[in-house]
């Protein structure tokens, strides 16, 4: 069995300050001080499980991003989120194992159909980009929730703008 | 009228629970301004405790926003029939007609309740009916009677006997429930943790179509409403969702993602045999509904930029989908009256989102609300008011205009947020 402890170098991927989302929602501070490593959760050394890969979150460079974020009505991944998406499409082609669902989400303005299709476009838009970075398909799944699971419940531009989002989450983070 | 019109109401009661309570309370905001004076004398024997006929058929008209009922509460005895009417009195308030009638016991825990609508100023009847209903019944008993003196007075079908179905949502607590127009007899058709959007009456409204995410993606299932029995009609792979019934309820459009991005798609309604791709499009094509008759299918596209309204023949020949909706960066969420003569919609502009009409035979379209968040529209069975959802002091609630925009109501929940509305048909 390969036992596969990796350790990144995330903080020197990207200072990627333009990528930081529009609300401060990330993390809790003491993820935030996390040592900069991915991590994969060990298994029972008799056991050949699979394991699940992912990076660690919340550390500060790009990979620790896992938000997409979205203007009005738009699904195209904007050039500041690029070098977030480039980062996770390096990862997932570095680690074949790993597997990540795109959640994409919008506001709460408009209707709900119209909005499933919506972030339907922004987890493809996504998975697009990583499918271009060499990513295989098999790696990736994509969902909408629309508008149906708003990450923040209010009801201004600062909410509407945090849940106009496309979230990477990986398999067995 | 001369003949004595007996109308039997066979009701459906779907679940075992039964309740007359409201969860949610409807409020008239505005009414109309030529309003038809109405006398409903209190029906002798109509009183079994607290469930008198006659209030609820009051409430009902004047929720319509269409009649003034004259307080007749001061009459006592109730006269059973005309014979004991004092019309000078009526003539004296106003009244243009008057309702009287009478409420007999019959075996099986049955009722009969029996009324004619009379003319004041000629003492001509121009309805003379009676409704049966099993006590618990009651509330549609009235109802019933309520929608006659409507069609009769108004020439329009009257509403009062429909439900309404919709989602409420407390935390992450959803429900999809369906109610009498007025509020009561709620029912819960479903709880989940997890979303419930779309849910769409069968034409024959014995059935409810709806998006639920209970199984991690949207998918379409269809919920028989006297069972409660439930089957999954479309889980493709990607997203399953906007079921739009055929008039003959034998099919559901659906958006699918299977292919990539959201498309339209013909399913049978049982969730058997071949899936059909209507339409194609680069762009999310979505909201689905067809034409009354069957024949045109309307629905939702950003094919051309932002989404907007188009129309296009529901056989699918192949010609070029028609755009509706112009003048705004943002149309979505059609739905058609029921003779197909006007298009209810949600329209953003400057940043508010209205419910929106436009008469279909000239293309003309005005503003509904003043609010500005609206959402889902959906049209009364007489085609006379559209009911939407909305947020107030950040709480969804579901509001009520009349499509001339003289009549408004609100219905609000007693906690959380309501939305999703769809008027059932009448049956």
């Amino acid at each position: 069995m390969k036992k596969t402890i990796l350790a990144l170098a995330v903080t020197s991927v990207l200072a990627a300050c333009s990528s930081t989302p529009p609300a401060s929602t990330s993390a809790p501070a003491a993820e935030k001080t996390a040592a900069p490593a991915a991590v994969a959760p060990a298994a029972p050394a008799s056991e050949p499980v699979k394991q699940a890969l992912y990076p660690a979150k919340g550390v500060g460079g790009a990979l620790g991003q896992r938000g997409i974020y979205y203007d009005f009505d738009k699904y195209a991944v904007k050039d500041q989120y690029k070098p977030v998406v480039d980062a996770h499409g390096d990862f997932l082609v570095s680690h074949s194992a790993a597997k990540v669902t795109l959640q994409g989400n919008c506001d709460e303005r408009g209707s709900r159909e119209y909005n499933l299709g919506l972030g339907q476009r922004r987890a493809d838009s996504v998975r697009k980009v990583l499918a271009a970075k060499g990513v295989k398909d098999s790696q990736m799944e994509t969902v909408s929730y629309g508008k149906e699971k708003p990450r923040n419940p209010g009801h201004n531009e600062a909410a509407w703008a945090e849940n106009r989002r496309t979230d990477i989450v990986y398999q067995g983070e | 009228m001369k003949n004595n019109l007996i109308r039997f109401v066979t009701l459906l009661m779907f679940f075992a629970a039964f309740s007359s309570r409201a969860d949610i309370t409807l409020e008239i905001v505005t009414q109309g301004t030529h309003q038809i004076p109405i006398v409903i004398l209190p029906f002798a024997n109509e009183s079994m405790g607290d469930k008198a006929l006659t209030p609820i058929v009051g409430a009902d008209l004047t929720r319509s926003g269409l009649f003034s009922v004259l307080d007749a509460t001061d009459v006592k005895p109730a006269p059973a029939d005309v014979e004991d009417v004092r019309w000078d009195d009526w003539r004296n308030r106003h009244a243009d007609y008057l309702v009287v009638g009478n409420v007999q016991e019959l075996p099986n825990r049955l009722m009969e309740a029996r009324f004619r609508l009379v003319d004041v100023n000629t003492q001509m009847a121009r309805l003379n009916v009676a409704f049966q209903g099993t006590h618990e019944q009651y509330r549609m008993v009235a109802h019933h009677i309520a929608d006659a003196i409507f069609e009769n007075l108004t020439g329009d079908k009257g509403m009062f006997s429909t439900r309404i179905a919709f989602i409420t949502k407390n935390g992450n607590r959803r429900s999809l429930k369906v109610a009498d127009s007025d509020g009561f007899n709620e029912q819960t058709m479903l709880t989940a943790n997890e979303p419930i959007i779309s849910p769409r009456w069968s034409p024959d409204g014995k059935r409810m179509a709806y998006v639920t995410f209970e199984l991690k993606r949207p998918m379409v299932v269809v919920q028989t409403l006297a069972t409660g029995a439930r089957k999954i009609v479309a889980s493709f792979k990607g997203s399953n969702s906007a079921p739009a019934w055929t008039p003959d309820g034998k099919e559901l459009a659906v958006v699918l993602t299977k292919d990539g991005h959201s498309q339209i798609y013909m399913i049978n309604a049982d969730g058997t045999g071949p899936v059909r791709r209507l339409l194609t499009s680069s762009g999310i094509d979505t909201e689905p509904v067809f034409s009354a008759d069957g024949q045109m299918l309307y629905f939702t596209s950003d094919r051309d930029g932002g989404p907007q309204i188009y129309r296009v023949s529901a056989t699918n020949s192949g010609e070029v989908p028609q755009r509706l909706t112009y003048g705004s960066t943002y149309a979505v969420s059609p739905r058609l009256s029921p003779d197909g003569k006007l298009m209810t919609y949600v329209q953003r502009s400057e940043g508010q989102f209205h419910v929106m009409l436009q008469d279909l035979t000239n293309g003309q379209t005005q503003v509904m609300t003043d609010t500005s968040l609206d959402e889902s529209p959906t049209f009364a069975p007489n085609g006379k008011y559209i009911l939407y959802s909305t947020e107030v002091q950040e709480r969804g609630i579901l509001a009520i205009v009349s499509t001339d925009g003289r009549v408004r109501q609100k219905l609000t929940t007693q906690t959380g947020d309501v939305y999703e509305p769809v008027w059932g048909p009448i049956q």
